[in-house]
Order: C-alpha cells, then sequence, then structure tokens
C-alpha cells in the first residue's frame, strides 16, 4: 500500500450471533512492513466491533468488504477486534484475521 | 542472362579480407588482439546488416557489446539487430547513437522502461516482440543473422569454442549465421591450449577476441528462501494438491520467480506428508534453481534440462549428473533452444505469473511506460498444438477442455496445463486483475499490429490466487470464464465486481476451489513448512556445494 505519514482509522460494527466462550485476549501478527497485528479481546455487548489503525490511505473500500467477509464466515458476537496494518495485502488481513480466531472456541 | 549464385560466399570472402587488410598482425589466424576489436568491427560490418548481439536472460557478449557501441555511425548505421535480449545499456545504446535503427527481439527486463521511451521517440522500429522459439525460427528462415557477436567461455588455438554451463543461445546463434555465409566474432575469457569439450567448432567461427573480463553472467533464477511470504506457501500447497496431484504432473516447467520457488521448496515437507513422492513432478526443463536442490537431494527429481545454467550451481550440478544435462568433461550443456521446445512439446505443465490479466485470462507483462518483453513464457504457455504423445495429465486437460463438443473441436486429444500463479494486488496495492491490459494502449502508441499480450487466454486452463484455483477448462461460455477469474480476484476491483450467487454457484461445479474445498487449512501455511527459510538451508542441503554468489551471502 501506498506510504503516508498519517495514520488512517476506520471502524465497522456487525451484529453477531455466535459467542465464545470466555477468553483471554488473542493477539497475533506483528507490526511490521507487509504485515500487521490484530488484537481480539471480549466485549460486553452483542456486536463484533472491528477498529483498524493503517499505514496506508485511500483503502477504505477494501478494509469494508474484507472485515465484512471476515463476519460473514465467523459471525462472532461480544468482541472488539483491534487492527493495527503496516501496508499488508487483503490476503495477509484475511489469514490473519481468521488465525487470531482460531484459538477461540465458538458455540455454534 | 548469367546469374551469380555464391553472392552471399562473394561477399563474406570480401569481408574477411577487409578484416585481414585493416588488421595486419593484429590479426593472427581467427585470433583478433583485444585492442584491434573496434577496428574487425568497422573491417566486416556493413550498413544495413542484420546482427545479432548474444545478450540472454544470464550470459552476456559485454565486451563486444561495448565495442559495438564505438563505431562510426558515419561508416556503420541502419544495423538491423535480431537478439533475445536487451539486458544491457549497450544494447539501447546502440540505437541512441545512430549505428542501428531496426530490433526484433524477445525479452528487454532491466531495459523496459527505456526501450518503451526510445520507441515513443520514434528512435527504434520494433519489428516484434517474440517468442523465443519463434526468434530463432526466424533466424533460418527471413531474419538471418548477417554478422553475429557471441561468447564462449574458452577457446583453443584453432577458434575451437567451450561454452562452458551457459550454452544458452549460442547454438541456435552459430548455426544460422555460419551456414548463411554470415561471419561470427567470439569473445572469450581465455584462450587455452585444450578446450574441455568442443560446443562450437571451429569451422563455424571467424574470428576469436580475448575479452579484458570475464563475460558478465547475471543469476537471474536464485530466490531467497528468506523473503517467501505465508501467502505464497498458501498458494504453492495449492499448486501442489490442486494442480500437481490432481492430474499427476510429472514433465513441467516453472516461471522465475518466489511464487513458483515455494512450490518447489514444499515438495520434501508437504508434497511428502501427501504421499506425492514419485508420483509428481519427476522430469523438469528448467534452470538450475538452487531452490529445487532439497527436493533434488530427498528423491523427488529424476532429470532437469536448462535453458542456462545459474551462477554458483556449478559444482552441485557436476556432482549430480544423473539429473542434469552435463558432458564428459563433467560441467553442464544447457541450449535455451532445445530447452524451449521440450516445455513447448514434451512438458504437460507450465506454471508463471503475470503483471496483468483481463476477464478473458489474457495476460501481460507489458505495461504502460515499460516494456518488458516476454521471455520464454509465450512458449511455455501455450498449447502446442503438433504434439503428439499422450500422458495422463495431458490426457485429463484435454478431456475436461472438450467435454460435451462434438465434430473437429470435440475430436479426442489433450492439452498443456498453463496455469497463472498470481497474488491478486502487487506490490504498491496494484491489482494483477483488470478490465483492460495496458497493452491495447501500447498497442495503440506504438502502431503495432497486435496487442502485446503474453499468454494467450485460450491457452491459459487454470487461474491459482491466494483466494483459490479457478480451472478455465470446465468454463462453457465467455461468462463463466469472466466470473471464474473474478471469483479468484479478491478485493480488486475485478474481484468484488464479482457476481457472487454465479461464483458460488462455480464453486459448487468445482470450477472454483478454494483452500477450504482442497482440504488445506489455511492457518497451515507458515514459512516452518519450507523445506529451506535462508540461503544458508540451500548451501546445508547442497552439502556445501552450491555456492551463491555473494550478493546473496547475509548468514
Amino acid at each position: 500500500m501506498t506510504n503516508s505519514t498519517s495514520i488512517e482509522s476506520m471502524h465497522f460494527e456487525f451484529d453477531g450471533h455466535r459467542h465464545p466462550a470466555a477468553f483471554t485476549p488473542v493477539l497475533v501478527g506483528v507490526v511490521g512492513s507487509g504485515n500487521l497485528e490484530v488484537m481480539v479481546e471480549p466485549a460486553a455487548h452483542d456486536r463484533c466491533s472491528v477498529g483498524i489503525e493503517t499505514s496506508a490511505r485511500g483503502f477504505e473500500a477494501i478494509w469494508a468488504a474484507v472485515v465484512r467477509d471476515f463476519h460473514e464466515r465467523h459471525h462472532l458476537a461480544g468482541v472488539t477486534v483491534s487492527v493495527n496494518d503496516m501496508g499488508a495485502t487483503p490476503a495477509v488481513v484475511s489469514l490473519r484475521l481468521d488465525q487470531a480466531v482460531a484459538g477461540l472456541k465458538v458455540a455454534p | 542472362m548469367d546469374r551469380t549464385w555464391n553472392h552471399r560466399a562473394q561477399n563474406r570472402q570480401a569481408r574477411l579480407a577487409r578484416a585481414a587488410d585493416t588488421l595486419g598482425t593484429r590479426l593472427r589466424g581467427k585470433r583478433v588482439e583485444t585492442g584491434a576489436v573496434v577496428d574487425l568491427l568497422h573491417a566486416v560490418i556493413e550498413s544495413g546488416d542484420r546482427v545479432c548481439l548474444e545478450g540472454n536472460n544470464q550470459k552476456q557478449a559485454d565486451f563486444l557489446a561495448k565495442a559495438l557501441v564505438q563505431v562510426d555511425p558515419e561508416r556503420v548505421h541502419d544495423l538491423h539487430m535480431v537478439q533475445s535480449v536487451l539486458a544491457l545499456p549497450e544494447h539501447l545504446d546502440v540505437f541512441d547513437l545512430g549505428i542501428a535503427s531496426k530490433l526484433d527481439f524477445s525479452f528487454s527486463g532491466p531495459q523496459g522502461g527505456r526501450l518503451a521511451s526510445l520507441v515513443s521517440q520514434g528512435q527504434i522500429h520494433i519489428g516484434a516482440i517474440h517468442t523465443y522459439l519463434e526468434l530463432f525460427a526466424r533466424y533460418f528462415v527471413d531474419l538471418t543473422p548477417r554478422v553475429s557477436l557471441i561468447a564462449a567461455h574458452s577457446s583453443d588455438a584453432d577458434g575451437n569454442l567451450y561454452t562452458g554451463p551457459n550454452t544458452e543461445d549460442t547454438p541456435a546463434i552459430v548455426e544460422a549465421t555460419a551456414f548463411s555465409g554470415g561471419l561470427v566474432i567470439a569473445q572469450v575469457n581465455e584462450i587455452v591450449d585444450h578446450v574441455p569439450r568442443v560446443d562450437v567448432p571451429a569451422g563455424w567461427v571467424d574470428f576469436v577476441v580475448q575479452a579484458p573480463r570475464p563475460n558478465v553472467i547475471e543469476p537471474l533464477f536464485t530466490r531467497d528462501p528468506a523473503q517467501i511470504s505465508e501467502i505464497q506457501v498458501l498458494m504453492a500447497m495449492m499448486a501442489i494438491k490442486g494442480l500437481y496431484a490432481e492430474y499427476g504432473v510429472q514433465r513441467l516447467n516453472h516461471g522465475i520467480g518466489f511464487d513458483t520457488a515455494a512450490i518447489e521448496l514444499l515438495l520434501p515437507t508437504y508434497g511428502e506428508s501427501l504421499g506425492l513422492k514419485g508420483k509428481i513432478c519427476q522430469h523438469w526443463a528448467l534452470n538450475p534453481h538452487p531452490a529445487l536442490i532439497p527436493a533434488i537431494e530427498a528423491g523427488w527429481v529424476q532429470s532437469i534440462h536448462s535453458f542456462g545454467s545459474e551462477l554458483g550451481m556449478e559444482d552441485y550440478i557436476r556432482a549430480r549428473s544423473d539429473v542434469f544435462f552435463t558432458g564428459p568433461d563433467g560441467s553442464l550443456r544447457s541450449n535455451r533452444a532445445f530447452s524451449q521446445a521440450a516445455g513447448h512439446y514434451a512438458c504437460d505443465l507450465f506454471i508463471g505469473s503475470t503483471l496483468q490479466m483481463d476477464l478473458a485470462g489474457n495476460s501481460s507483462t507489458a505495461t504502460l511506460g515499460r516494456i518488458t518483453g516476454f521471455g520464454g513464457a509465450p512458449n511455455m504457455g501455450s498449447d502446442a498444438r503438433g504434439r503428439r504423445h499422450a500422458s495422463p495429465a495431458w490426457l485429463k486437460a484435454g478431456a475436461q477442455a472438450r467435454e460435451g463438443l462434438t465434430g473437429a473441436r470435440g475430436t479426442p486429444r489433450g492439452q498443456k496445463l498453463v496455469v497463472q500463479m498470481v497474488e491478486t494486488f502487487r506490490e504498491h496495492m496494484q491489482p494483477a486483475f483488470v478490465e483492460r491490459l495496458d497493452a491495447w494502449t501500447l498497442a495503440e502508441q506504438a502502431g503495432m499490429a497486435l496487442p502485446p499480450i503474453m499468454v494467450y487466454g485460450d491457452d491459459v486452463t487454470h487461474v491459482l490466487t491466494e483466494e483459490g484455483i479457478a480451472n478455465l477448462l470446465l468454463c462453457r461460455t465467455d461468462e463463466e470464464r469472466e466470473q471464474a477469474i473474478r471469483g479468484v480476484a479478491g478485493y480488486t476491483p475485478v474481484g468484488l465486481g464479482r457476481d457472487r450467487r454465479m461464483v458460488e454457484n462455480l464453486r459448487d461445479r468445482g470450477v472454483i476451489r478454494r483452500a477450504a474445498d482442497l482440504g488445506i487449512d489455511q492457518r497451515d501455511a507458515t514459512r516452518n513448512l519450507l523445506a529451506a527459510r535462508s540461503m544458508r538451508d540451500l548451501v546445508r542441503a547442497s552439502g556445501g556445494l552450491y555456492q551463491p554468489p555473494a550478493r546473496f551471502r547475509n548468514w
């Protein structure tokens, strides 16, 4: 993604229906060029709340599609997902999001 | 009316006589003093000549290239350059200086940007961007070189040449030139009493000049495993399980790149775990990729024929003569024309990459502001319609493509598997999938008869991205093909423009297969699966026989 000195912030909210069992926050990935870190924490609401801080500006439509597809795969409820991105491609973003969720025990 | 039937031979004798006159004692037998090379070129090249200046992917006749740009454009001009690769600045300087005006070539690599600019200024008239085999073929029909400037490793006193492992284009160039009244001038690194083997007989060589430095060789096929990403590992897993195992591919070629290096490095790990050893990938038309060392050592590979060699692989190749095509002297003899022919007719699968692909599956690396040419991809990435010998992979691809067809199109025959393996976004978030190739605009700008398409869509059988595999053999309409490509185009505008219902339908039919459909958990795609994760690992796997060039030694 393009380099920029300033960070762009985005926020997405979805209604979910799959509550994970109680879990301690999960962190995957690293903050480095072409990569990102994803943290998933329990939250006291029924939504899947996703916050993104990215160094690459101008890709909100792609983030919206990536996060929408992520939610359609998992339908998580009661979680907050935080993303710190350093220019990862959508493929890497999706991989990290799925890796972060992989450890959660979710009722079907 | 009498006609002269040996005009070419007479002209050749005249050129040789001029060289003898001009050089005097600086010419002994075929040997030309190093400092006399520009005078030699003035004596033997005539304006308007077709000239081949050997420049390949790796080996360069760089000393002769530097000499050619020193000729006087008042005396020698309007040359027609016919050569594989434009790699050195001198390959374009001859046009800038007014020495040459017309160009037929295959690949321009590092000179791609400058070539585009010279073409737009009208300083170069391009005949065509050829496939290698097409260019070599035309050497024997209507683009025969009058003078060829070639590179060899060594010469003996008579002028017998040893090319070393990088024989590459030399046989095709010399054969066409020497047997049509042309002149062959060779630069060599050294002059020896006895060459290890005669790659070019002295009778086909007119002049030999020792270069002050060994000819330039580029390690073009070395990929540092440390730079292979998890996404590339995932794509390699899909290639092995969803394509190589699916079709039982035994004979194949890999393009250059990290995507295919990842496949090579997964064979002895992931491939082994799937029980595929001996069932896939035993015969290769391939440069000696260092990334293949672990698979060779693990006994996966029976044979490798190469287009050229690779720096640092010489001792390893010598020690693995059951696998590589080495001579009695122990060194590799590569041959670009033969290896291209092998890839075209004998391989069941080609897997390569591209910069742009459109909705019909046409792909090109010729983009606006940069004309890089295509290398071997158009030959390797096309279906050889003259092929007759059957193999399971070839038959299965042909059967899938012809299912339900009747008449001539339904007549049973096989088809080569041609796979384009691309991440949906390239660097700087440039989408690899586009509605319209830049090639169309380039064709308009440069007045070309055809857009410079690298691999035609109707030759492409599969598109592999991080999102899955689209099997175009199973598409029955243009609309299905378009949606199959959109269905693996990820979050590019082309991918986001998919008809989701139709893509799901294609997935149900197995036209699109995602990692999960292949039984691959994408979280298993980690760098731990690579048989070597660094250059050092490759050296270790080779038992210390592989000696990477200094720039790759990072430990």
